[in-house]
């Protein structure tokens, strides 16, 4: 589904990644880990295809062809999809009006995951104004339900969540990755950032990465990952001598 | 030679379609009253509510004896050389409308104000909603396809009685070489509420008007609406002057500017002159291509207890808004014009779906040429 090659992005002068390679397959979800600042969150837009970073070297290949080019909308039209951690508020812009251009008002199916995400009060609001923690992300759940992406690329879907919205939001991204279905048929992929890890007992991920000063420093068992770094923190991981060969 | 329009019905496809684009419903579907005027010479009028009367100005002073105590009573004669122009006229032209005491109008009433071969079209207008009546109307102002220079001017003085309602909506739809000078003013009573809304997303080549509102009665509400993309060339000096001269008035004055090019200056003013009054003036412009919105929100309060406050920011689309929508598959010029539709979108409270159906086709338009 995707592979990165030899990836190397800088954000003006200064090499925020460096030596990402990375290959998520069919079916596959994976989880980005790493400390504030590490570079994970701009991995995410550098797949995504934001301005304001340059690929200085590499590739990205999705489903065999080469994106590393490509405009944003036309990587969001072959399949990928993004869950923002901030997204920005665009005010004016009714979260409504979004849906139904994206949805090709298919009106319907909008309204049945809004009520599901219980979002179908605020589709006459402006897109993210005045929005509480969970509201976003049940806002960015929603729009990519619509989108329906068969990649999903999580950035923090717990972070700002109260319990009672994690269990919502959790159902609803196992949903956007087909858990519901049977390993050999899924065809849903996910690169999921997280930092509590509380959005894995809703997703079975099958991989784990942990990002440091721009690279990924080690690759497992997400779980055991985790357990290490709730333990120990990531000097453990800066410690470690046990790094896998890329 | 084009023909002489007649009534609108009988206008060319063409010039049908330009008075369409200001609100105007040429077969009168969904309308109370209509009034029709092209240059200075009036061509239809009629109301379809009993308690409400369009009439001629002309005809209404002389049927109305007491209709004189309304006339230049609001906007002065010697206001400015414009205001004189209209009141040296021997032959006042314009329309009269008056809601008597209770009526209600469900779909607006329409005024069409049609620039077709005067150098200059003057009208003087008076909107009168008696105690309690709720009063719609659409004006549009427009001027012939083949009508390139010209100039409107016009005077309008509303009278929002005791508990009662008037909404406004002005659409223009002008030429390049069109000047026009609109002068109005209102007085709203005590519990009365005035909704002005006005909208211009046509080139012209110069809108000057500061529209007065005083509000005169307890917890009367004024609220007035700009919707504006100003094209290169084009010049909109705009503002609105509200006064809370009564205890608990308030008032709000929102503006949505975008410049592809041309001038806006954008004036608000409200002064807080009685206890437990509120002002907000909200002014947000968009500099689409190089152009200039010049903002100019002004508060004054003169007692305590009058709660004033002002927004005003200029400048562009922000790129993270528009790559926001292209991860969710909007390509570029999609997803600007879906930022700038929404930046548009001032819905406005109590205003009738018809009217906001109106504004809503005039951003389509726009959308359609490119804003």
């Amino acid at each position: 589904m995707l592979e990165i090659e030899d990836l190397h992005v800088k954000i003006g002068d200064r090499e925020v990644l460096h030596d990402i390679n990375l290959t998520i397959r069919e079916g596959e979800t994976h989880v980005l880990m790493g400390p504030n600042g590490s570079g994970k969150t701009t991995l995410l837009r550098a797949i995504m295809g934001f301005s304001g970073l340059d690929v200085t070297k590499g590739t990205i290949r999705f489903k065999g062809k080469d994106i590393t080019n490509m405009p944003i909308h036309e990587r969001a039209k072959m399949g990928i999809g993004m869950l923002f951690q901030r997204p920005p508020t665009v005010s004016g812009l009714k979260l409504g009006k979004l849906l139904a251009v994206t949805s090709g008002d298919r009106v319907g199916m909008v309204s049945e995951y809004a009520r599901f995400l219980h979002m179908d009060s605020f589709m006459d609001r402006a897109i993210n104004l005045g929005f509480s923690g969970g509201e976003i992300k049940r806002s960015e759940v929603l729009q990519l339900m619509v989108q329906q992406p068969d990649f999903v690329m999580l950035d923090e879907p717990e972070s700002g969540v109260d319990l009672e919205n994690i269990t919502l939001i959790g159902n609803a991204i196992a949903r956007l990755l087909e858990k519901d279905v049977h390993i050999v048929n899924r065809k849903k992929s996910g690169l999921v950032i997280t930092h509590t890890g509380y959005i894995l007992d809703y997703l079975d991920a099958d991989f784990g990465h942990v990002m440091c000063d721009g690279a990924f420093r080690c690759h497992g068992n997400p779980r055991e990952i985790l357990k290490v770094i709730k333990t120990s923190g990531y000097k453990e991981c800066l410690a470690c001598q046990k790094i896998q060969e890329r | 030679m084009p023909e002489d329009p007649g009534k609108m019905s009988e206008l060319s496809p063409e010039d049908r379609e330009r008075l369409t684009l200001t609100g105007l419903e040429v077969e009168m579907k969904n309308r109370e009253g209509s009034f029709f005027q092209v240059d200075q010479e009036i061509r239809q009028w009629t109301s379809l509510n009993e308690g409400i009367e369009v009439l001629p100005i002309h005809e209404a002073l002389r049927k109305y004896d007491w209709l004189s105590g309304y006339s230049w009573n609001l906007v002065k004669k010697d206001k400015d050389q414009y205001t004189k122009y209209v009141a040296d006229q021997p032959e006042p032209r314009g329309f009269v409308i008056i809601a008597r005491k209770g009526s209600k109008t469900i779909y607006p009433l329409q005024a069409c104000l049609f620039l077709a071969r005067t150098p200059v079209q003057h009208v003087h207008n008076i909107i009168i909603a008696e105690e309690g009546a709720e009063l719609h109307i659409i004006s549009g102002c427009a001027s012939a396809s083949y009508t390139k220079t010209g100039s409107h001017i016009g005077v309008s003085e509303f009278y929002v009685g005791r508990g009662a309602r008037i909404t406004s909506t002005m659409i223009h739809n002008w030429g390049e070489e069109i000047s026009v000078f609109p002068r109005s003013a209102a007085r709203v009573e005590e519990d009365g509420v005035f909704i002005s809304n006005y909208v211009c997303m046509q080139p012209v080549r110069k809108v000057q008007m500061a529209p007065f509102v005083e509000l005169a009665g307890r917890n009367a509400i004024a609220r007035f609406s700009s919707i504006i993309v100003c094209t290169q060339g084009s010049y909109m000096d705009l503002g609105s002057v509200a006064r809370l001269a009564a205890e608990g008035s308030s008032a709000e004055l929102v503006t949505r500017a975008i410049t592809t090019g041309g001038t806006i200056i954008s004036r608000g003013m409200i002064e807080g002159a009685a206890r437990h009054t509120k002002g907000h003036i909200e002014c947000r412009g968009l500099i689409l291509r190089d152009g200039v919105i010049h903002a100019i929100p002004e508060i004054k309060g003169n007692v305590v207890d009058t709660e004033l406050s002002h927004e005003a920011a200029v400048g562009k689309i922000a790129r993270d808004e528009i790559e926001y929508l292209m991860s969710r598959g909007l390509d570029e010029d999609v997803a600007t014009a879906t930022i700038i539709r929404g930046f548009l979108d001032v819905k406005i409270a109590g205003l009738p779906d018809a009217l906001q159906a109106q504004i809503d086709a005039a951003i389509d338009s726009a959308e359609k040429s490119g804003f």
